[in-house]
């Protein structure tokens, strides 16, 4: 790749990918968990803008930076929370419940914002988008930090385990001793809440909130998951996987931009790989499963 | 006689397994020829040859008298050879008559389906096998044993000459499973030959004519139902002689230690009280719809209860959750292995640990991976799991290493009481003697067992006491020494002692 543009393996450029894809890396810390159980969840984009909007409202009435920012991700613990009590006390599924909370969020903050994107913040708070530590900008050392607190989480404490129990047996799981709405709600609390500091990170670093960032944004989280080995039908995955599939996406981006192929074409092409990652998964249970079935 | 079918030195292998092994015999035509064999003694791929399903390396089968081989399920089903699996494979959404004809529906010019001819023919077939269903009725409002009936007449509709039936009784009650024979010796009045795979042997007693054992995918011997025993049987499976398969029952500490105090559900169960002594095995029998499991759920806050207390050592304990029960020391082994028993697609230890995951931890929260490892490699060693490592999946276990995963997993949890739901559904003879063995082992160390079964020559042979219930009611209570099979079926069907004494007079 270096041979064909003597830009890629610059610090520059590398600090580009990293930054790019610090919100996708940041959510699917929270998100393989969802998967991990069984779940999943759509409104995270919405939710990132949310917590945006609210912080930016707030700052511009006046309210101190740190008020702000903790108002920002109630707002987003206040979505996690309806989504996580709607999946596991109301027995909706995920798809359907977050499908419609993704819209409903949309469109609240929307009216809040009253459709315009809230610009001027202040400095105060950008520096949490913009600040450099050894010439690195924060947002990346944030992801980082998230990627490697949650990966040690996930592999070594019980609380987190047991979302691989839920998902590859619900009722096991709970005969099994473990509460499982409990489980459920704080997984969509954490996810919602790391959509949260991204919506920050992402606010601060453009220095204002946009009322439409983050659409689609849910699919890309949950295509790096994937990628990176977590199942739809749960019971699999991990933090580092979703990471180094975020990291693989950002990369591919990087270079299709720097050969200069076409955006559209971009699109396509991460849509292809998402089925062919989810199709050699297919193709590995298949075997697995006949070599099970072989007596 | 007159042979339908024959099959001469069929071998099938497997990557690292010969699973059949020159394997020859013949079924006569309206016989019943059970095919019996441990797990893995090959039986379910000889069949799966027999349907098409593979090809075997060598050997030929003929069907009356004439050579056949067949490339696909179809071409089995075309000369005449249909199987019923285990798995249901049946619609619930769709009607009674769209399951049988599923894809054979009557049509009309335009392609539409003929809905009036589909339901008429569909009657006219059920009436010629006796049964009382509503061709329009939705699959899934039928009971199982009405489900699997229905299975069989899917398969019978195509005018089969050989029917092979794998295990159809396995998830049937009693009284399923008599409805169940009862239509299959028709069949065979009507000159069906049929293949009945099964691993309860007492089910070859009830309905075979003649009975094939197979053990490591050989042919071990074929025999007249009427010239064997059950110990022969269990001997030929097995390849060495079982003397004791119950082993002998303990003595029982004379305290009362666990009881169980008037617990209500609407519709399930009703006033249930009952009380456990240390070291002792309780038995509990009844007929699908008697409440057991849901008893059973109850106690361990798995499943809703009205009223009802329970008693640990003299003390009243609160349980609402699995995770109390498990905390005061009560176990509940479920009947539904695959269902809620095992994380399917975790590992072997993963699975062992599940239960009692709070107690491999530091500081409360960070897993101890050395104690894990630990207490894994005991499990296996002491329930001799057969398994090739500790993450291998544990789909890929068979049914007796499964359920041994699901003691030992129990076990972990070190429980006072044990609420053991069907222990030996689906696992073969050779596993099924070693739980019993671990079962006294655990009652020996003063635990106290609630076995819930409904085998009941495994209920007179392991339990001190049977309580029979019937539809949510305690209708009967023996001790071991008053144990007879026609008592606990009579209490089991809801009819009173007063009425047995006098059916025996009667009969006497």
């Amino acid at each position: 790749m270096s041979l064909a543009s003597p830009v890629f393996l610059t610090m520059q450029n590398i600090e580009a990918i990293l930054l790019a894809l610090s919100v996708e890396a940041t959510i699917a810390v929270g998100m393989v968990n969802l998967l991990i159980s069984g779940g999943l969840d759509l409104s995270v984009g919405s939710t990132l803008a949310f917590t945006g909007v609210v912080t930016g409202l707030a700052l511009n009435a006046g309210i101190p930076v740190i008020l702000a920012v903790i108002l920002g991700l109630v707002a987003a613990l206040g979505v996690g929370f309806a989504n996580g009590f709607l999946v596991s006390k109301m027995k909706i599924n995920p798809f359907i419940v977050t499908l419609g909370t993704n819209m409903a969020v949309r469109g609240l903050l929307l009216v809040l914002a009253q459709g315009r994107a809230v610009l001027n913040l202040p400095p105060e708070f950008t520096v949490i988008g913009q600040g450099r530590l050894f010439g690195i900008q924060y947002p990346i050392y944030v992801m980082l930090a998230l990627v490697i607190l949650g990966d040690f989480l996930v592999r070594n404490t019980r609380f987190f385990r047991q979302n691989y129990y839920i998902g590859s047996n619900e009722r096991a799981a709970r005969l099994s001793g473990i509460n499982v709405d409990m489980v459920k709600i704080i997984n969509y609390c954490i996810v919602a809440l790391l959509a949260g500091v991204a919506g920050l990170m992402i606010t601060a670093r453009f220095g204002s909130a946009s009322v439409t960032v983050g659409s689609g944004l849910e699919l890309r989280v949950i295509t790096a998951t994937i990628i990176g080995g977590a199942s739809l039908s749960g019971g699999e995955g991990s933090v580092l996987g979703a990471f180094l599939g975020a990291l693989f996406m950002g990369i591919l981006a990087n270079a299709l931009n720097l050969l200069g192929v076409d955006v559209y074409w971009q699109n396509l092409i991460t849509g292809l790989i998402l089925i062919t990652a989810v199709v050699i998964d297919v193709i590995n249970e298949r075997r697995k499963s006949q070599a099970q079935s072989k007596s | 006689m007159e042979e339908i079918l024959r099959a001469e030195h069929i071998s099938k292998r497997f990557p690292g397994v010969l699973a059949v092994d020159d394997v020859s015999f013949s079924l006569n035509k309206g016989e019943i020829l059970a095919l019996i064999g441990e797990n893995g003694a090959g039986k379910s791929t000889l069949s799966l040859i027999l349907s098409g399903i593979h090809k075997p390396d060598t050997g030929n089968i003929f069907l009356e008298g004439k050579p056949v081989s067949f490339n696909a399920p179809v071409d089995a089903i075309r000369a005449g050879i249909a199987m019923v699996f285990q798995e249901l494979s049946l619609v619930g959404s769709l009607s009674v008559a769209e399951n049988i004809f599923a894809n054979r529906q009557p049509v009309g010019t335009t392609g539409k389906i003929r809905w009036d001819k589909l339901y008429r023919q569909t009657s006219e077939f059920l009436g010629r096998f006796d049964l009382n269903l509503n061709p329009r009725q939705q699959v899934k409002f039928l009971s199982m044993g009405q489900q699997q009936i229905l299975e069989i007449l899917k398969a019978i509709s195509i005018n089969p000459k050989v029917l092979i039936l794998d295990e159809p009784t396995s998830s049937l009650a009693e009284s399923e499973t008599a409805y169940l024979f009862e239509n299959i010796r028709k069949l065979q009045k009507q000159g069906i030959s049929i293949i009945y795979i099964t691993h309860k042997l007492s089910e070859v007693f009830r309905i075979a004519d003649r009975v094939i054992v197979m053990r490591d995918g050989k042919h071990v011997g074929t025999r007249s139902v009427s010239e064997v025993n059950e110990n022969d049987l269990v001997s030929m499976m097995v390849g060495r002689k079982i003397t004791s398969l119950y082993g002998d029952s303990g003595k029982t500490n004379g305290e009362e230690y666990f009881r169980v105090q008037g617990f209500s559900r609407k519709w399930a169960f009703h006033d249930i009280s009952f009380a456990l002594k240390k070291g002792e095995i309780l038995g509990f029998f009844g007929l699908v719809g008697a409440g057991r499991s849901e008893l059973a759920r109850a106690i361990v806050g798995a499943y809703p209860r009205d009223a009802g207390k329970i008693f640990l050592e003299g003390r009243e304990i609160s349980i609402r959750s699995p995770s109390d029960a498990i905390h005061h020391g009560i176990a509940y082994l479920t009947e539904d292995r695959k269902g809620d028993g095992l994380f399917l697609s975790l590992s072997v230890k993963e699975n062992l640990i599940a239960p009692s995951l709070h107690s491999f931890t530091k500081f409360k929260s960070f897993l101890d991976f050395r104690r894990i490892d630990t207490f894994a490699e005991k499990s296996v060693r002491d329930f001799t799991i057969v398994t090739p490592s500790l993450s291998k999946k544990i789909s890929n276990l068979s049914g007796g290493n499964q359920q041994k995963c699901l003691i030992a997993m129990w076990m972990g949890t070190n429980p006072k009481v044990i609420l053991f739901d069907e222990p030996t559904r689906g696992v073969d003879v050779g596993a099924r003697a070693e739980i019993y063995h671990k079962l006294r082992e655990m009652v020996s160390t003063g635990v106290g067992v609630v076995m819930i079964s409904s085998d009941l020559p495994e209920l007179i042979g392991m339990c001190d006491r049977i309580i029979v219930m019937h539809q949510g009611r305690i209708t009967g209570e023996l001790k071991r020494g008053e144990f007879s099979e026609e008592r606990i079926m009579a209490y089991a069907a809801g009819i009173s002692p007063r009425e047995i004494a006098q059916q025996e007079v009667n009969y006497g």
